[in-house]
């Protein structure tokens, strides 16, 4: 335990040195957040400076083996890092789906050949990740999906279209469920990489209520993908789509809860407080504070893993609940300046677009109601679920 | 956090096999209830609470405890409220002993509570509702002594304790948290009178009278006047025992439910296939396991003495209260008829929840604590 508080001291004094003072504060929206990619703008010098001094420490994904990028931190030391950069309000130098999703499902399925070449990418910003799952016909029977890829000897084939796909108009590469098979519904599909600038693939934006547009509907047109970049056998993409959603579902249980882990309140409150509001922002800060709880005993038992393989819908469903919410009571409690829609005085009209985007919380990544089905079949083992 | 260590599994795994054992609904809640119990528990039930250890939990190891702390206690407390189990485990070894701890009460005290023969209770409530910090009973100085005048409630087990920790006004007025001084009064002190007050769920909880009732000095447990900084720690810890005791009570009576769900039929299917059901099943399960973290998490907070422990605490006790709350409610109406029968056990489960939840105070105080404490 003495390395630890050696570890600790080291990376404060790293942190302390390294950390731009722009970067401690807490991300307000979602353009304070840095996503990399090929074609990132870094919103200011010091984004780039603290993604390119975490890179090279592999501190972006602090657990993950050197070899690939990452820290080769043990568990416990990861924590620490985590406190620490919590403890100066640091924010997160990365944040992709190829950190949250994909990379995590590449080191449990990917060959030796593909972590090499995919992970110190995702690792370190240079590739933006976006995920093809849902399609027009496939929302929560996701395993009804229709893509189709051919095996064309020395490539697949693909033809089909996806929907939902978050940001596919920024991203680089995506990760795809594809159909190779129709003998099995979910023994058919098999888990495909490829880059968005092969010839056939196009993307379109879903303007959403709340004015902004994270979603894409994507397409393939005789898309050429080679042999080597599928994940898993062939037919069998279904077990590393359901591992994956696992990291999805935790990811997005996650969201909003803020980074400090201290305090999940509203922020500042304009007062008075009219009083029923007020008990009712209590009443939601026993939740908030019992589900930050319940989301650090999670982390803490699935690294263990002690928990239950169906528990990420449990965190996912009482997550993302809990956000829509938080973003009810942020209306509620900005009264009438809470409707703005475009001033800066609003910042462009942060509540509402956030509570508005909030409602898509419980229906991407499989609804609230397809989640309570999962931990009632599997955890529950009710009859006939 | 969030790992238990190998010991305490150990020790979950002895609490939950004695007190399914010896801890049953059959063998001691409806005993008691069934004879008219004054105690409405089994002494002798105390006694192997103590043979096994439990009752040195959270007794320091230097006064020949175990020193275990909160989190050991969260453990045991979550199988007493799974089986229903009435104890003075909750006011005895976790809340009281923990008031008299570093003191001379505490010598006096602690051997038998060890021994699993002693009974305490903790003397705050002095209206229907939890109000700690507003305690208006008197105690002015005579003599050598204290004259005690006023009146307490939801005392409990207070009918059946060998000491009563009371809390009493030394100085000052009643919205002041100084000048609260804390007695401790043998059940034998003259003209103290003591209603024994049979609850909804078959516990009992005294209401006492103090009618110019003279102490000497030396019943003072710790300092005169400072007596809020001790209360503090044995509400937290009695808080959180209170808590964890729910989130058992919840637990057992989600079990219970499930079970009839996978056997009852109507309308030629179990009515646990029905998805309207099953949705209301898993929405509770995944309550209880947040109430269950919270717990766990309030728990190491204040054995790490992190500032935020009291926060926790709160935050415990009234998610804990509605999530027992809610899934005696479930319990009942998916039981239909037969859950209304007196028969059954899963009214039993309703009736400790809706003590459970006041104890200690309840959901509304606690939710005010949290506002209070986040500064709102």
């Amino acid at each position: 335990m003495a390395d630890l508080a050696t570890f600790r001291s080291d990376a404060r004094a790293w942190l302390d040195a390294n950390c731009p003072e722009e970067m401690r504060s807490p991300i307000r929206s979602e353009a304070d957040i840095c996503w990399g990619g090929r074609n990132w703008t870094f919103q200011s010098d010091a984004q780039r400076r603290w993604l390119a001094a975490m890179a090279e420490r592999g501190w972006t994904v602090p657990d993950w083996p050197k070899d690939y990028g990452g820290g080769g931190l043990y568990a416990d030391e990861a924590r620490v890092l985590k406190d620490e950069m919590r403890r100066i309000g640091a924010r997160a130098p990365l944040t992709s789906f190829g950190i949250s999703m994909l990379g995590p499902a590449l080191l449990k399925f990917g060959t030796e050949a593909q972590k090499k070449r995919f992970l110190p990418e995702i690792a370190q910003g240079k590739i933006r990740w976006c995920q093809g799952y849902s399609e027009p016909g496939a929302g929560s029977d996701l395993a009804g999906l229709q893509t189709r890829a051919e095996d064309r000897d020395d490539h697949w084939l693909v033809n089909g279209q996806k929907v939902w796909t978050s940001y596919a108009d920024k991203a680089d590469w995506i990760f795809c469920l594809v159909r190779t098979s129709t003998q099995s519904k979910q023994g058919g599909i098999s888990f495909l990489l490829f880059d968005m600038l092969t010839p056939g693939v196009s993307t379109k934006p879903i303007l959403l209520i709340s004015g902004s547009s994270p979603f894409c509907e994507t397409f393939f047109d005789d898309v050429k993908v080679p042999k080597d970049q599928i994940v898993g056998d062939v037919n069998k993409g279904w077990d590393v789509a359901k591992y994956l959603l696992g990291h999805e579902r935790e990811m997005i249980a996650g969201m909003g809860l803020g980074t400090s882990g201290s305090s999940v309140t509203l922020g500042p409150l304009v007062k008075p407080l009219d009083p029923f509001l007020r008990a009712e922002i209590a009443a939601f800060d026993v939740d908030a504070l019992a589900f930050a709880a319940m989301s650090e005993r999670f982390a803490a038992l699935w690294k263990a893993g002690e928990a239950h393989p169906a528990s990420p819908s449990m965190m996912k469903y009482a997550g993302t609940e809990l956000n829509k919410r938080r973003s009810e009571l942020a209306m509620a409690a900005g009264g009438s300046e809470a409707l703005e829609w475009d001033t800066s005085r609003s910042r462009a009209g942060a509540t509402s677009r956030a509570w508005l985007r909030s409602k898509g919380n419980s229906i991407e990544g499989g609804t609230s109601e397809i989640q309570l089905n999962i931990v009632a079949k599997h955890i529950l083992r009710l009859p006939g679920a | 956090m969030g790992l238990l260590t190998d010991d305490q599994k150990m020790l979950q795994e002895t609490a939950a096999s004695f007190l399914a054992a010896e801890g049953g609904i059959a063998k001691q809640l409806r005993h008691w209830r069934a004879i008219g119990c004054k105690d409405g528990f089994g002494h002798a039930l105390w006694k192997k609470f103590a043979e096994l250890g439990l009752t040195a939990i959270c007794i320091p190891e230097s006064e020949g405890g175990l020193g275990l702390g909160a989190e050991s206690a969260v453990l045991v407390m979550e199988e007493i409220g799974r089986n229903l189990t009435p104890s003075p485990f909750l006011q005895t070894a976790i809340a009281a002993s923990r008031a008299l701890e570093g003191t001379q009460h505490a010598e006096r005290w602690y051997p038998g509570i060890l021994a699993g023969e002693t009974i305490l209770a903790l003397a705050i409530d002095e209206g229907a509702r939890h109000a700690p910090d507003r305690i208006a009973l008197e105690a002015k100085r005579k003599g050598n002594g204290f004259l005690l005048n006023g009146s307490k409630q939801f005392v409990v087990q207070g009918a059946s304790a060998d000491m009563v920790i009371v809390a009493a006004r030394t100085s000052g007025s009643p919205s002041e948290i100084n000048g609260i001084t804390l007695f401790a009064i043998a059940r034998d002190q003259a003209g103290m009178e003591i209603e024994n007050v049979a609850l909804v769920d078959s516990s009992k909880a005294a209401r006492m009278r103090f009618e110019n009732v003279e102490v000497d000095a030396d019943t003072v447990v710790g300092e005169v006047d400072a007596g809020w900084h001790r209360l503090q720690p044995a509400l937290f810890a009695g808080r959180l025992g209170a808590a964890a005791e729910l989130v058992g009570v919840a637990s057992g009576a989600s079990t219970m439910t499930l079970e009839y769900l996978r056997q009852r039929k109507q309308f030629g299917k179990l009515i646990g296939e029905f998805q309207a059901l099953q949705h209301r099943a898993a929405h509770l399960y995944c309550e209880i396991e947040i109430a269950r973290a919270a717990a766990l998490k309030a728990a190491e907070l204040l054995e790490d003495g992190d500032e935020r422990a009291e926060l926790f605490v709160s935050v415990a006790k009234a998610k804990a209260a509605d999530v027992a709350n809610l899934a005696v409610r479930e319990g009942v109406q998916m039981h239909g008829g037969i859950g209304m029968t007196d028969e059954h056990d899963i009214g039993l489960f309703m009736k400790r929840a809706a003590v459970l939840g006041e104890m200690f105070g309840d959901r509304y105080y606690h939710r005010e604590r949290v506002a209070v404490l986040s500064g709102y």
